[in-house]
């Protein structure tokens, strides 16, 4: 196993992760479609926790990330609707125009309130709820993304006791998301996609690997 | 696992909140309504819940404040183009066939939604004889509503967006700019009645044909969402309408059967 080489920022071991992680919450903007393309179909069968992403879209076009990732993955994919309890080993994308929260539960629930930063779905509302329901154990996930959005989330994770992931900057199509994640630090994991890919599967398979 | 501070604080507070103004909230979709409230706590200067309760008790003026942070969500005009055009195409043909109408927009808040209905039912020629029941919790949001005021940098959103419903006329014909504001018409407000009801407490009030409620059930839970469908399911004459948000669904309810498809994409069901 190479898992142990994966470099924490914090002191934190990726294989004492494994078996704690019960969703995964993952923030990405501009540049999306293309990372998740690379993360997504990375993660094996016996991925284990629930995987809730909002990705920035236009609002008034139809969402086509189910359809593109529905194919490209193991796991099923499914866009997020309200009161439906989170299932392990899915993956959830936010519907456009909506925020999604985690609620009791855990369940996930829906708003039309307000955008946050210019967007609707924000990655600080869906963090901000995850971090509130899960505690230590979530696992927050910022990538490529030309704003600010998830920066404050990714604190509310950190302070809850859950594990902190960024992609490298320099590896990202838009440094600007991940920058303003590390700077609100400390960042438990920077890593590059692929590596953000190793890192998930370390924490979240049945097999650890 | 020990129950968080916060939580405690938020039971306490909703408690009190039904207790002093019998406003209850405690059937709410906590997520959402914790987020408002710790921005609520923020905007208002508390550090903590207890705090902002303690405010509530003993300020009563700073609950209509606070209700405008737990209520109001800005709406544009057509909202959902595509739930106009269907309630234009699939909808109006069989209300037309009613002598008189009645249409109930439930969680109406600042009214953009209602205009859009009595704009709609306008150029369908109905709404001579058609009556629209405006309902909210919040009386602020509604006499907004009733005032019918929007500030004018947002009617170029609404042009659009009823454009793309099908519209029969120009958004010009119903509103008068002044000021910086466009005002809606008196002809319009004269077939709407705006009146104070919570899905959370409040029994039907009237039978209707047409019920339009978007984006309300999301901020309830479960339990509340079903005593709200069962609400409508009262409310509506048989063979009537029930619009609802883009993102709500009748699945899983005990009142699911009482309703069947009518335009599944828009969330436009009928009454069995």
């Amino acid at each position: 196993m190479d898992s142990l080489d994966i470099i924490s920022r914090t002191g934190v071991k990726a294989q004492a992760l494994h078996g704690r992680i019960e969703a995964v919450v993952l923030g990405v903007s501009a540049g999306g479609v293309d990372a998740l393309s690379i993360l997504l179909p990375a993660l094996p069968k016996d991925f284990r926790p629930a995987l809730l992403i909002v990705m920035h879209l236009p609002r008034d076009r139809p969402s086509l990330l189910i359809e593109i990732f529905e194919r490209k993955c193991v796991l099923p994919v499914r866009e997020a609707q309200d009161k439906e309890p989170v299932q392990p080993g899915t993956v959830y994308f936010a519907p456009p125009d909506y925020h999604l929260l985690v609620d009791e539960g855990p369940c996930l629930s829906l708003s039309a309130d307000d955008p946050v930063y210019f967007s609707r779905p924000s990655i600080d509302v869906l963090f901000e709820s995850a971090a509130d329901i899960y505690g230590s154990h979530l696992a927050a996930v910022i990538l490529t993304g030309a704003n600010a959005d998830g920066a404050r989330g990714t604190a509310a994770v950190r302070e809850a006791g859950g594990i902190t992931v960024a992609q490298t900057p320099e590896t990202a199509l838009a440094a600007a998301m991940p920058l303003a994640a590390i700077a609100r630090g400390p960042i438990d994991f920077i890593l590059p996609l692929e590596q953000v890919a190793r890192l998930l599967r370390v924490m979240g398979s049945a097999s650890g690997s | 696992m020990a129950v968080k501070d916060i939580d405690i604080e938020l039971r306490l507070l909703l408690d009190a909140i039904y207790l002093k103004y019998h406003y209850d909230f405690r059937g709410y979709a906590m997520a959402s309504l914790k987020r408002r409230l710790v921005q609520a706590a923020e905007r208002f200067e508390c550090r903590t819940l207890s705090q902002l309760q303690d405010r509530l008790l003993h300020e009563p003026s700073t609950f209509p404040m606070l209700l405008d942070f737990l209520t109001v969500q800005v709406s544009e005009m057509f909202r959902d183009p595509s739930y106009f055009r269907s309630l234009r195409e699939r909808v109006i043909p069989f209300l037309s066939t009613y002598p008189s109408l009645k249409v109930w927009v439930a969680g109406c808040s600042t009214g953009e939604e209602v205009y859009s209905l009595a704009i709609l039912l306008q150029e369908e020629g109905l709404l001579e004889r058609t009556l629209i029941y405006a309902t909210d919790i919040n009386t602020n949001a509604l006499q907004k509503a009733e005032a019918g005021v929007y500030a004018v940098d947002r009617i170029a959103t609404f042009t659009q967006n009823h454009h793309k419903s099908g519209a029969r006329s120009s958004l010009s014909d119903y509103y008068t700019a002044a000021y910086g504001n466009a005002v809606f018409d008196k002809s319009l407000k004269a077939h709407i009645v705006f009146s104070d009801h919570s899905l959370a407490t409040d029994s039907v009030f009237a039978e209707v044909q047409l019920l339009s409620c978007r984006n309300v059930l999301i901020y309830f839970n479960r339990e509340l969402q079903e005593r709200a469908i069962g609400l409508f399911r009262e409310a509506l004459c048989r063979k009537g309408f029930l619009g609802l948000g883009s993102k709500e669904f009748l699945r899983f309810s005990a009142h699911e059967d009482a309703f069947s498809e009518v335009v599944r994409d828009d969330r436009i069901f009928q009454k069995r």
